[in-house]
C-alpha cells in the first residue's frame, strides 16, 4: 500500500548526533536501529535502512570530515517511518547525476554508496552546493 | 587593585597548601587506594607553587597566559594520569575546585573589606574556573585515549584464524569490518595460510551486523589477497536480509563463492578436497535397527 504522496509528513520524535570520527559510525547505526525498532520495522527493511544510513555517514566522514545527523520517526497518513538527515559543510558535489551513477567514485571505492542508498530507501533527497556543503535526507517506511 | 590578591596569595603559600590538603582529605572522595597522601601532597604543592609563583597583573586575567605554561602542563599531566588510573570525574574535578575554596578562604581572612573581597573572589574564581574546564577537557581526552587503546586491543583479539581441518582455515569475523580491521584480518589470514599450507579459507560474516559498500570492498580485498596466495576463499554466514541488501546496493559477489552458513561452507570445502563426512557403520546399523 503506497501512501499518497500528497499527504503531509509529520515528524514525531527527533534526535541528533554528530559524526566526526570513524568510531562514531557504530553508535550512530545503533541509534538508527533503535528508532527503526520503535516503529516495529521488519528485519529486512531495518537492515536496508541501517546500511543506507551507514553509507551516508561514511561519505560524510570521508569527503566532508563529518557532519550532523538528524534521526526522526515520521508519519504520513497511516504509515510510519524513519527519516535520517545528513548535513555536512564539506566541499559539496558539483555534478550530482554523475555522483549518483553506479561505480562513480572520486575516493577509489566502489561508487555504490549514493546510488545504492537511493535503491535501499523509499525517499531520497540530495541537495548540494559546491563550497558550502551537502544535505541528504532519506526515509524508510516501516512497511515500505 | 589586584596587586593585593597577588601579594596575599604569595605570602600565604604554606597556608594555602595546608587548607587545600585539608579540603581534599575532608571531601573524602579521594580514593586512597589510588594514591597515597604523600603523593597527593607532593602534587598539590607543585601545583600551588606553579599557580602562585606565576600570578601577576597580567596572568591573573588570562588563564592562557604563557606564565601559566608550567601550571597547565602539570594540570594536564595530573588529569591524564587520573583518567588512566580510573579516578572519577568528580574526584578529578574536586581536586582543583577545592583549591579554589582554599584560595578564597585566604582572601577572606586577609582582608576585612567585604566589597574588595567580593571583587577579588570573582576575579580569582574566573581564573580557577578556567583551570577546572581545562582539567575536565584533559580528563576526557585521557579517557578517550584509553578507549581508543582498548578498541585496538579488541581488534587484535577478535580476529582469530582457526584451522578447522587439514587444509581448511576459518575466520569468524565479529563486529564491523572497517579498514583498520581488514588490515589485521588479512595479515592474520595470509600468515596462517602460509604457515599451515591451507588451500581453503572460510570468511564467516555471521557476526557482522552491517555489510555496506566499505565492508564489501574490504571483504573483496581479503578474497583477492587469499587468491594471490593460491588459496580459495569462501564467504559464509550471509543472512537473508544481508543478501537482499547487498543486491540492492549493487555489490557484485558473483565472482566469490558464498554460502549461507559456516556448515555449508565447510561441506563445500570438504567436497573440493575430496573428503567425505559419513555416519559410521555402527551408527548407521543402529538407525536401521529401529
Ligand atoms: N558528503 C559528500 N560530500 C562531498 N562529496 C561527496 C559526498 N558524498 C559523496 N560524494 C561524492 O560522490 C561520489 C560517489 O559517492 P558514493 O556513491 O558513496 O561512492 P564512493 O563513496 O565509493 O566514492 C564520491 O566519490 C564523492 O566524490
Ligand atoms: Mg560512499
Amino acid at each position: 500500500m503506497e501512501p499518497s504522496k500528497k499527504m503531509e509528513i509529520i515528524p514525531l520524535t527527533r534526535g541528533t548526533m554528530m559524526v566526526f570520527k570513524d568510531q562514531d559510525v557504530v553508535p550512530f547505526r545503533n541509534e538508527v536501529k533503535e528508532y527503526a525498532e520503535r516503529i516495529k520495522m521488519g528485519l529486512v527493511n531495518q537492515t536496508k535502512l541501517i546500511t543506507a544510513a551507514s553509507e551516508m555517514v561514511r561519505n560524510m566522514l570521508k569527503y566532508a570530515n563529518g557532519g550532523l545527523t538528524i534521526i526522526e520517526i515520521v508519519s504520513r497518513g497511516p504509515q510510519s517511518g524513519v527519516r535520517v538527515t545528513f548535513k555536512d559543510e564539506g566541499p559539496g558535489i558539483a555534478d550530482i547525476p554523475q555522483a549518483m551513477q553506479d561505480g562513480f567514485s572520486t575516493g577509489k571505492s566502489l561508487g555504490l554508496g549514493l546510488p545504492g542508498t537511493k535503491r535501499l530507501v523509499n525517499e531520497f533527497d540530495i541537495k548540494s552546493i559546491p563550497g558550502t556543503g551537502t544535505t541528504i535526507t532519506i526515509i524508510k517506511w516501516a512497511n515500505g | 587593585m589586584f596587586e593585593n590578591i597577588i601579594k596575599t596569595l604569595k605570602s600565604n603559600k604554606g597556608e594555602i597548601l595546608e587548607l587545600w590538603m585539608k579540603n581534599q582529605l575532608a571531601s573524602s572522595v579521594i580514593t586512597e587506594d589510588l594514591m597515597t597522601n604523600q603523593e597527593l601532597r607532593k602534587q598539590s604543592e607543585e601545583l600551588v607553587n606553579a599557580l602562585v609563583n606565576n600570578l601577576n597583573e597580567n596572568s591573573i586575567n588570562d588563564s592562557q597566559s604563557p606564565d601559566f605554561d608550567q601550571l597547565t602542563e602539570l594540570l594536564g599531566g595530573i588529569s591524564i594520569s587520573r583518567a588512566r588510573q580510573g579516578f572519577s570525574p568528580r574526584e578529578t574535578g574536586s581536586f582543583i575546585l577545592s583549591l579554589k575554596e582554599a584560595l578564597l578562604e585566604i582572601l577572606k581572612k586577609e582582608n576585612s573589606n567585604v566589597n574588595e573581597v567580593f571583587e577579588e573572589s570573582l576575579k580569582l574564581s574566573r581564573l580557577l574556573d578556567n583551570f577546572t574546564i581545562l582539567t575536565f577537557e584533559t580528563f576526557i581526552k585521557g579517557r578517550e585515549e584509553l578507549i581508543m587503546r582498548q578498541t585496538d586491543e579488541i581488534t587484535d583479539i577478535s580476529t582469530p584464524v582457526i584451522k578447522v581441518w587439514d587444509g581448511i582455515l576459518a575466520l569468524p569475523i565479529i563486529g564491523t569490518l572497517d579498514s583498520a580491521r581488514t588490515q589485521v584480518v588479512m595479515e592474520n589470514l595470509l600468515q596462517e595460510i602460509v604457515k599451515t599450507g591451507s588451500g581453503i579459507a572460510i570468511l564467516d560474516i555471521s557476526g557482522v551486523p552491517t555489510v555496506d559498500s566499505l565492508v564489501a570492498q574490504n571483504l573483496l580485498k581479503a578474497v583477492s589477497a587469499t587468491r594471490l596466495m593460491g588459496a580459495d576463499c569462501i564467504i559464509s554466514g550471509i543472512r537473508p536480509e544481508i543478501a537482499q541488501t547487498i543486491v540492492h546496493l549493487g555489490i557484485d559477489l558473483s565472482q566469490v563463492i558464498t554460502k549461507a552458513t559456516l556448515a555449508s561452507a565447510l561441506q563445500y570445502a570438504f567436497k573440493s578436497l575430496r573428503l567425505e563426512v559419513r555416519k559410521t557403520a555402527l551408527e548407521a546399523a543402529g538407525v536401521t535397527n529401529q
